[in-house]
C-alpha cells in the first residue's frame, strides 16, 4: 500500500508556520481537534473543507481573531498566539473584502502603512506600486462602493500585500465572483503568489479551486485534518474514503482480500494489501474499454446510463449488482454489454471514514 | 398591483392627519403672525410686518433666543459626551447583556417628563438632596443657590432627559458597522485606538449627527424644564411664546416667534440631512 505522505514538497525551504495540536471549542461545540500542520516558506497551502469543517476558524486563529482553546502557533520559531492581530506579520484578504467604505481605494491600500506611521512619500510610492501590480491604478481615487466585486477583490489583495506580510491569509476570497472571473482570478492569484514569493494560506470549500491553485492541500473534515498532500498526491492516493469522494469522483469498492487477490462482486484484482476487508478507491477515468494490454483486471458490464460532460462522458456501468462510474472520451455505445478494464495499481486502498454528522 | 380603492384607503389617513394637525395649524399661525391686537384686546385681521419688526428691534427676544440656543448647544454637547461612550459600550462590549442594558437606556423614556423634572427640583433645591449632602460632608456651609433656578439646572435636566435620544441613533450607527471592518483594521496593524479613530468613529458620524440634532432641536423648543427649574435667568424662547399666547394675550407676536423658530429648526434639519447623506456609506 502506498502511504500518502505528509511531507512538505518544498523540503529545501524552511518552515514558516507551525501549528501544534491546536483545538478550539465554542461552548460545547468542538470546532477543531488536535490540528498539527507545518507551512513552508513561499508555499501556497489551501485549507479545503465543507462549510462547518472549521477551516475559517483555523484561519482566524492564525490571524489572531480567535484564541486556540489549546495548542500553540509558532512563526519562524517564535510564539504567534501570544500576539494580538495587529502585531502579527500576517495579513488577511477577507471573504467579503472588508474594504473601508469611507476611504478611497488608495487610502484603503495605504491604511496599514499609514497606521504604521510610514512617511507620506513612502506610503504614496508603495500604494502606487501595489495598485499597479493589481492593475487598479486608474481607480485610486474611487470609493469601494463605486467599483465592481472583482475590482474590490484586487484592492483587498493590494491592501494586504502592500505591507509585505510574511504570510497572506485568504478567506474564500473568490466565492462572491461569477465563474469566469473566478477562474481568471485563480490564475492571477497563483501567478501573483509566485511573483511575490509570500506564503499564501487559502481557505476554500471548492475542491477544483484547491486543485488548480495549491502546492499542498490540507483537507479538513469536522475539525480534523483528513490528509495534507499535494493536489496530485491527494487525488491519486487519497488517504480515506472521505478524501477520495470529496476530491473528484470515485468508485468505492468494499473488497475482501485473500492471498493477494481482492474480490468485490464480479471484480477481482491482485493487491499487496493484507487479508481481510479492505476499502478501495478506483477513479472513473481509470476504467476504460478493454484493450490488448496485459496486467489489467477485466470485467464485463452493461452501460446503464451516460451523461455528457463536454470533453468527457460519465458512464454508469452495471456489473453484477455493482454500480460503477467510468469516464470515457468517445461516444461509447449507449447500451449493451462490453468488456472494461483497469490497472490494479489504480485501485488504491483507503481508510474508511466513519460517518459523522 | 393594488386596487385604487385600497391605495386611497391607506393614503387617506396620513394625508388627513398631516393636513388637520400640521398644515392647518401652521397656516393659521402664519396668518396670525401678520395680524395685530387692538387696544381693546381684539385680534385685528389687518396684514403687516409689524410683529416681525418688533421681534428684530427688541433685545429681549434676541437675547432669549441666543440663550436658548446656547443652552441647547450645551445639552447637545453633554448628551453626546455621555451618550457616545455608552452607545459604544453597548454595541461593542456588552455582549450577552446587550438587551438588558438597552432596556435600561429605554426605561427612563417611559417615565413622565414632569416626574423627572420634579425629581431634579428635589435634588437641586435649597433643602434638596445635593445641598444637604454637600453641607453634611462640610464642603459648603450654606446651601448653594446656583444649583436650582439657573441655566445650570436647565442644562442638567435637559441633558438627563435627552441623552437617550442621542444614545439610540449612535447605537444604531455603531451596530451597522460590519465587524469585519474592525477586524480588517486590526489585521492591517492598527491598534484599538487607531481603529476607533480611523474606522469606527468616522463610520458612526451619521448617528452622532442624528443624535446631536435630536438633543439640540428638542432642547431648543423645551419650555417645561426652564419653567420648573430655570428661574428668571434660565428663561428660554418657548417660555416667551407660552406667555404671549397666555397671559400677555398677544397671539400675533407669539405666532411670529414660533414661525421664526420653525424656520430655524427646519433649516437645521435640512442641513444635517444633507450632511448625513454625505457621511453615510451603505
Amino acid at each position: 500500500m502506498t502511504l500518502p505522505t505528509n511531507a512538505v514538497e518544498h523540503a529545501s525551504s524552511g518552515v514558516l508556520l507551525s501549528i501544534r495540536s491546536v483545538a478550539k471549542t465554542f461552548g460545547k461545540n468542538i470546532v477543531l481537534r488536535d490540528i498539527s500542520l507545518d507551512v513552508a516558506e513561499g508555499e501556497f497551502l489551501t485549507i479545503l473543507g465543507e462549510s462547518g469543517s472549521g477551516k475559517t476558524t483555523l484561519l482566524r486563529i492564525i490571524a489572531g481573531f480567535e484564541q486556540p482553546t489549546s495548542g500553540s502557533l509558532e512563526m519562524s520559531g517564535e510564539r504567534l498566539d501570544y500576539l494580538p492581530p495587529y502585531r502579527r506579520p500576517v495579513n488577511t484578504v477577507f471573504q467579503h473584502y472588508a474594504l473601508f467604505p469611507h476611504l478611497t481605494v488608495e487610502q484603503n491600500v495605504g491604511y496599514g502603512l499609514t497606521v504604521a506611521k510610514r512617511s507620506k512619500d513612502e506610503v504614496a510610492s508603495r500604494v502606487e506600486e501595489a495598485l499597479a501590480m493589481v492593475k487598479m491604478s486608474a481607480y485610486a481615487k474611487s470609493k469601494p462602493s463605486k467599483i465592481s466585486g472583482g475590482q474590490q477583490q484586487r484592492v483587498a489583495l493590494a491592501r494586504a500585500l502592500v505591507n509585505h506580510p510574511k504570510m497572506l491569509l485568504l478567506d474564500e476570497p473568490l466565492s462572491a465572483l461569477d465563474a469566469n472571473l473566478r477562474r481568471q482570478m485563480q490564475m492571477e492569484l497563483k501567478a501573483m503568489q509566485r511573483k511575490v514569493g509570500i506564503t499564501f494560506i487559502f481557505v476554500t470549500h471548492d475542491q477544483e479551486e484547491a486543485m488548480v491553485m495549491s502546492d499542498r492541500i490540507a483537507l479538513l473534515r469536522s475539525g480534523e485534518l483528513e490528509q495534507v498532500a499535494s493536489p496530485r498526491e491527494i487525488y491519486s492516493h487519497p488517504a480515506t474514503s472521505y478524501v477520495a469522494q470529496f476530491i473528484g469522483h470515485t468508485n468505492l469498492l468494499q473488497a475482501e482480500v485473500s492471498n493477494g487477490i481482492a474480490r468485490c462482486g464480479a471484480l477481482s484484482w491482485p493487491t499487496s494489501e493484507r487479508d481481510g476487508k479492505v476499502l478501495f478507491s478506483l477513479r472513473p477515468e481509470n476504467i476504460r474499454p478493454a484493450g490488448a494490454s496485459s496486467d489489467v483486471s477485466r470485467f464485463l458490464a452493461r452501460i446503464a446510463d451516460h451523461a455528457f460532460h463536454g470533453a468527457t462522458e460519465l458512464l454508469r456501468l452495471k456489473c453484477g449488482d455493482q454500480m460503477l462510474t467510468a469516464r470515457g472520451t468517445t461516444g461509447a455505445s449507449s447500451s449493451g454489454e462490453m468488456n472494461f478494464e483497469f490497472s490494479p495499481a489504480d485501485a488504491v486502498a483507503v481508510r474508511p471514514s466513519e460517518e459523522r454528522i | 398591483m393594488f386596487s385604487r380603492g385600497y391605495r386611497t384607503a391607506i393614503t387617506l389617513p396620513p394625508v388627513l392627519w398631516v393636513s388637520l394637525f400640521l398644515l392647518l395649524p401652521y397656516t393659521l399661525m402664519f396668518a396670525y403672525s401678520f395680524w395685530s391686537v387692538s387696544s381693546t384686546q381684539q385680534i385685528v385681521q389687518t396684514w403687516s410686518f409689524e410683529n416681525y419688526r418688533e421681534l428684530l428691534s427688541r433685545d429681549v427676544y434676541w437675547q432669549t433666543l441666543l440663550r436658548s440656543m446656547w443652552i441647547a448647544a450645551r445639552v447637545m454637547f453633554f448628551s453626546l459626551l455621555l451618550g457616545y461612550p455608552l452607545a459604544y459600550f453597548l454595541s461593542f462590549h456588552a455582549a450577552k447583556r446587550k438587551d438588558l442594558y438597552y432596556q435600561l437606556v429605554i426605561i427612563p423614556l417611559w417615565v413622565s417628563y414632569l416626574v423627572r423634572a420634579y425629581a431634579w427640583k428635589t435634588i437641586l433645591g435649597t433643602d434638596g438632596v445635593m445641598n444637604t449632602l454637600l453641607q453634611y460632608v462640610h464642603l459648603t456651609h450654606h446651601p448653594l443657590d446656583f444649583l436650582l433656578y439657573s441655566p445650570f439646572a436647565v442644562v442638567l435636566t435637559l441633558t438627563h432627559i435627552y441623552t437617550p435620544f442621542t444614545i439610540l441613533p449612535i447605537y444604531a450607527a455603531l451596530e451597522h458597522i460590519p465587524r469585519n471592518l474592525v477586524e480588517a483594521s486590526h489585521d492591517l496593524g492598527a491598534s484599538q485606538s487607531q481603529t476607533f479613530w480611523r474606522v469606527i468613529f468616522p463610520l458612526s458620524l451619521p448617528g452622532v449627527l442624528a443624535g446631536a440634532t435630536f438633543a439640540f432641536v428638542l432642547s431648543l423648543g423645551d419650555f417645561l424644564a426652564p419653567l420648573l427649574l430655570g428661574g428668571p435667568s434660565g428663561i428660554m424662547i418657548s417660555n416667551i411664546v407660552v406667555s404671549l399666547f397666555g397671559a400677555a394675550y398677544n397671539w400675533p407676536l407669539g405666532a411670529a416667534i414660533s414661525l421664526c423658530m420653525l424656520g430655524l429648526v427646519v433649516t437645521l434639519l435640512f442641513l444635517t440631512e444633507r450632511l448625513e447623506k454625505k457621511w453615510s456609506f451603505s
